[in-house]
């Protein structure tokens, strides 16, 4: 499973390398997603500074989106799926792959943003520890749900419309958790600490990444 | 059996008794629930008369978070299960599913009716009424991808997966947003330790109120259930007439003497 996990997420990253197109096109989206949500909220720092990560979360949710149809449009030309259900990889090891893959770009893209949050909204990061941690347990729950709806959607004729319809409402907890983490991480009054909310992420994460593990087996078969 | 008598009885003779008595004890105790809710019981001494929306928004609200969704979650793990696998878990996980939609909107229908004059609010940002809302986006999800035209095993396939994933993530979705915000007030009959804290004839309504409404969501399954084997068999049936039509005109000659549609190489 191992084996065929890192299989799977060298083919995407390799891909990903070679064509660039979640570098050169989805994190340009994210960061282009930031700049609207200032003009949304006037030209004032203090209004950004304390939505800031709310903001930040909700880009990260939609450029997850993208990255997630982007991980399945490469499969799509040349009956690729087929190729890769009939390889005799196991079906865990490709969710795992495929989802790694994913979440390594998402990390990409977050430290971008995170970039763009401090210059663009003037925002201290108080605890660097607590950002991290956040960030990578609600990208690997993001990935992994990312992935299986991913999965599911592949194939059809309505993907492109479907996928956000049934990821972000599953997405919504990571949200919600996400942002009250990294505003206690920035500093940002929040009535509370932010440990119960990576843990919650954390949950969010392993429950996701063990579903998929049992689950994209007999998923694989429906497309 | 020809297929006109399995599309009028999908199921037994005594089957359908038995949801034909559903029906009428549904009626019989909806009609009780409405006669004390509404003349039977007092005003309450704070909330007055609106206190009587209690009698039916509750047991709307556990036949949609509860049975709707536990029957919906269930046959979909029954059904992915291979040795429990048939059509009959799929059917009934999307019965479950739609009229758990019909009752999880009404939920926040009723809930909003009784906000509006309490809380001087139709919508607030409360933990339970953001994971309702939440849980019938999942719900019309599940729907929307079992819109989506395909066989009929992918298609369970499918659906059970997206049941299950969504049915994972509603304690999630619960715990998450009764951190975030709580407004709502706790639960009256089912709390901690099993003793209710409204009294008398309030109570006994409210009971009854659960009754029918659970009554109710079974005989409407039942009847959702049946318009779906239904709607398979026409699916069939159209087929099967699309096919024959298809052979027809590959057999039939050509009627028109000189239309435009007759080869010219069959008028010498």
């Amino acid at each position: 499973m191992w084996r065929d996990s890192v299989l799977v997420a060298g083919k995407d990253l390799r891909i990903e390398l070679r064509s660039r197109v979640v570098m050169h096109q989805v994190v340009p989206v994210a960061v282009l997603v930031l700049v609207l949500f200032a003009f949304a909220l006037g030209p004032d720092r203090a209004p950004m500074a304390h939505a800031a990560p709310g903001l930040f979360w909700v880009a990260v949710l939609f450029a997850s989106v993208l990255a997630v149809q982007r991980s399945f449009a490469l499969e799509a030309p040349d009956g690729a799926r087929d190729g890769l259900r009939l390889s005799g990889l196991d079906p865990a090891g490709v969710f795992l792959g495929k989802t790694a893959a994913v979440a390594l770009q998402m990390v990409v893209l977050e430290v971008v943003l995170t970039a763009g949050v401090v210059v663009l909204y003037g925002s201290h990061i108080r605890s660097y520890g607590a950002i991290v941690v956040a960030g990578l347990a609600g990208t690997a729950g993001l990935a992994a749900a990312g992935t299986l709806y991913g999965a599911l959607a592949a194939g059809l004729r309505v993907r492109e419309t479907l996928l956000p319809f049934l990821f972000l409402p599953v997405a919504a907890p990571v949200l919600l958790a996400g942002t009250r983490a990294w505003q206690a991480a920035l500093g940002i009054d929040s009535g509370g600490a932010g440990d119960p909310w990576t843990s919650l992420l954390v949950v969010f994460a392993v429950v996701y990444l063990a579903l998929g593990v049992v689950i994209f087996g007999p998923l694989q078969e429906a497309s | 059996m020809t297929p006109k008598e399995s599309a009028a009885a999908p199921w037994s003779r005594r089957a359908t008794w038995i949801v034909r008595g559903l029906g009428i004890a549904a009626a019989v105790s909806l009609a009780a629930t409405i006669w004390l809710g509404l003349w039977v019981t007092p005003p309450d001494q704070v909330q007055h008369n609106l206190v009587r929306l209690v009698y039916i928004h509750p047991p709307i609200a556990w036949v949609a978070l509860y049975l709707a969704f536990g029957v919906a979650a269930a046959s979909s793990v029954l059904w992915l299960w291979p040795r429990t696998r048939s059509r009959f878990w799929d059917r009934l996980a999307v019965s479950a599913v739609e009229v758990g939609i019909v009752f999880t909107a009404l939920t926040l229908v009723t809930g909003s009716i009784w906000g509006r004059p309490t809380w001087g609010l139709w919508w607030t940002w409360d933990a339970r009424l953001t994971s309702t809302a939440l849980l019938l986006v999942l719900l019309l999800g599940y729907m929307a991808v079992r819109r989506v035209p395909a066989d009929p095993d992918s298609r369970a396939r499918r659906s059970a997966v997206v049941a299950l994933v969504a049915a994972v993530d509603v304690p999630i979705v619960h715990f998450s947003v009764d951190w975030w915000h709580t407004l709502h007030q706790g639960a009256t009959v089912l709390n901690a330790n099993l003793s209710p804290t409204i009294h008398g004839s309030m109570a006994w309504t409210l009971l009854l109120g659960f009754v029918a409404f659970t009554l109710l969501f079974a005989w409407m399954l039942a009847i959702r259930y049946r318009v779906e084997v239904l709607s398979e068999l026409l699916d069939d049936s159209e087929l099967d007439v699309a096919l024959h039509e298809r052979w027809a005109e590959g057999t039939a000659p050509v009627t028109e003497p000189d239309g435009a549609l007759a080869g010219s190489g069959r008028h010498p």
